[in-house]
């Protein structure tokens, strides 16, 4: 006798209905965001198989063609040191990214840290934070961070010193540089974010349990700040790409023989007026690649933001 | 009023001094100082000349002696001597360098406001249309792209391009304060003038980013504006759309503008020095990256000093402001 076992149903797909779920779900009909994704994809791979795709080594040199451009062998042109434009923008794209993503990861760390201690606890945990928040925002940016930058690369203090032996070191400089200035807003957003959060009554509930401050911020609060993190996560993403680009124009930035996009622009108002291209390409790189961040950013504040429409 | 007012000012003492004391350190944390940069390479010193130099500047003291040397003689108004110009620091910054940048901030941010806060309400009110989209896209462009690139490009095209295509006819000259060759003797509007055609990029490099980020906040503002009870209320009482929006939308729209302003005054200065280094202006901007690339640390203290005061009275003042406009605010 055969028993015929009934047919298993297939499994029914839940939509799920968490924030971050429904937030993506509402992200794919922003076209200017997916666009973005894209395009994000794409400088990804580049940056991971920088070596496959660059035609030439980006340090090689070649006299003979010192700004030489664009031609059929360099597409966008040699630069003053004959190398090719194309290969140095292609590995370019690793250190910005690299730079972008870790500054984004650091200082929405340090801001939402901050953000909910001060507003969690009150008091003078909050006023030593915010205080400081206040003269941080009142430095002058620019200038605080050439100097810090000035420091590190010849700072004869033996930490530094010996963190100079590495031939990255300028990159680990320039992201430290930029979370310490980079975590302001993230943590004053999460502050004010916090300060409502902890009144409600599932707050009050779940301290009526037993739990204790440190599972109420990590269980309670983080999960509902997600929006605010992943918004200006991507935002601070963009915004650390530019900053890195604007120290190394002036020379205080990631260090050659490293080649970043903002170091092939260093000098670049010196170079433009007779080589043009040399000083187009890096600067449109970094165009494209912020702007796609950006537009993710602002794709993703409206697929989380419940009241704007897609 | 009177009270917040003081109250905000003596806030600022401590502030201020945290903020000197942070600069101090970066900057007296530097090897090299002042004498190192003079002496080096003259084969003619000897290691006892600089070290009674050093001496005799203070050099050879710890950084807290000379931060503490430094603030008394501040509060008296003397921040030392420019290495560079051998002139009286405050005297280089606040006399030679800040009117060459204020003549670039200040019009860049009146001008950058009356372009922005029109095209933002107008955005607002034709939310999704066509224009909107085009002036999003735009402003998205101008802040994500590298200043000092669109500064460079800008300066190919108007300094190298334009005057080729056009024979010479239109150019815009790729930096500087002023033409080298205008006679000694030029009159008032000659001068002027020149000024002015030295002006028009650095200026209009300066208010890109500034008008995409005003334009997008006054956007947002009376997008939320528009939305609320008493807007609702106007309208059905029977008021045309047009008495709405400009007089109970736009009103309420506006006033945060003065915060924005109030906050961007620093990013305002801090963009200054890289349109400045581009364009070779000669202000502030320039006069700190110039001082710190030479060491003459009298004149970054006083530069980073005059930049955080302004920054701290200009957030005063726009507090204040606010407070006048927007009736609902009470300070106490």
């Amino acid at each position: 006798m055969t028993t015929t076992l009934p047919a298993k149903p297939a499994p029914r797909r839940v939509r799920s209905n968490s924030t971050l779920a429904t937030a993506l779900r509402r992200l794919r009909k922003h076209r200017a965001a997916m666009l973005s994704l894209v395009v994000i994809a794409l400088l990804i791979l580049t940056a991971i198989f920088a070596r496959v795709i660059a035609p030439y080594d980006p340090n090689a040199q070649d006299l003979a063609g010192i700004y030489v451009p664009p031609s059929a062998a360099h597409l966008m042109g040699q630069d003053s040191l004959g190398r090719d434009l194309l290969s140095r923008i292609i590995y370019g794209s690793r250190i910005s990214l690299l730079v972008g993503f870790s500054v984004s990861l650091f200082s929405i760390l340090l801001g939402t840290t901050m953000g909910v201690l001060a507003g969690f606890f009150g008091g003078r945990t909050d006023t030593l934070i915010s205080r400081f928040i206040e003269i941080m925002l009142s430095v002058p940016e620019l200038p605080l961070q050439l100097t810090l930058s000035g420091l590190f690369a010849v700072s004869d203090a033996p930490a530094i010193a010996a963190l100079r032996e590495n031939p990255n070191s300028s990159v680990f400089i320039i992201v430290g540089i930029f979370t310490f200035f980079g975590w302001m807003g993230t943590a004053r957003l999460v502050r004010g974010e916090v300060l409502k959060l902890k009144n409600l009554e599932y707050v009050d509930a779940a301290r009526a349990l037993g739990a204790s401050s440190a599972r109420v911020m990590a269980r309670h609060l983080v999960p509902n700040l997600l929006a605010i993190i992943i918004v200006n996560g991507t935002l601070a993403i963009g915004g650390a790409i530019l900053g890195e680009a604007a120290l190394s124009f002036l020379g205080f930035g990631i260090q050659p023989p490293v080649s970043t996009w903002g170091n092939m622009l260093s000098n670049a108002n010196e170079v433009v007026l007779e080589h043009p291209y040399v000083a187009f390409w890096p600067g449109f790189a970094i165009l494209i690649t912020v702007l796609a961040f950006n537009f993710l950013g602002d794709g993703l504040r409206d697929a989380f933001d419940p009241k704007s429409r897609l | 009023m009177g009270t917040y007012i003081l109250r905000r000012v003596l806030q600022m003492i401590p502030l201020l001094l945290v903020i000197s004391l942070m600069i101090f350190l970066l900057t007296a944390l530097q090897p090299g100082d002042p004498v190192d940069q003079l002496t080096f390479g003259n084969s003619n010193i000897t290691p006892e000349d600089i070290a009674r130099l050093k001496h005799a500047y203070g050099l050879d003291q710890p950084w807290y002696v000379r931060y503490f040397y430094w603030l008394r003689q501040a509060v008296t108004g003397n921040f030392g001597y420019s290495q560079d110009f051998n002139i009286p620091a405050l005297d280089f910054v606040f006399q030679q360098r800040m009117p060459n940048t204020l003549l670039l901030t200040v019009p860049a941010l009146v001008i950058s406001t009356l372009i922005a806060v029109p095209l933002g309400i107008f955005s607002a009110i034709r939310q999704y249309s066509w224009m909107d989209y085009v002036l999003t896209f735009l402003s998205f462009l101008a802040f994500s792209a590298p200043v000092f690139w669109v500064a460079a490009m800008a300066m190919y095209f108007f300094a190298v391009f334009l005057p080729t295509v056009t024979a010479g006819a239109v150019s815009l000259p790729p930096g500087g304060l002023g033409s080298p060759d205008l006679p000694l003797d030029a009159g008032f509007w000659q001068t002027w003038l020149d000024k002015l055609h030295y002006l028009l990029l650095p200026l209009s490099i300066l208010m890109l980013r500034e008008i995409a980020v005003t334009m997008r906040f006054m956007r947002a503002n009376m997008l939320e504006v528009m939305t609320q009870d008493f807007v609702r209320t106007a309208r059905a009482k029977g008021l045309t759309s047009r008495v709405v929006l400009y007089k109970h939308a736009l009103r309420n729209a506006v006033a945060p503008i003065l915060t924005l302003l109030g906050l961007s005054i620093p990013g305002l200065f801090g963009g200054a020095v890289i349109t400045e280094t581009v364009f070779s202006w000669p202000g502030m901007g320039r006069a700190i990256f110039d001082a710190l690339v030479s060491k003459d640390f009298n004149v970054v203290m006083v530069s980073l000093m005059l930049l955080a005061l302004l920054t701290v009275i200009f957030q005063l003042l726009t507090d204040v402001a606010y407070a006048y406009v927007d009736p609902r605010i009470r300070y106490h």
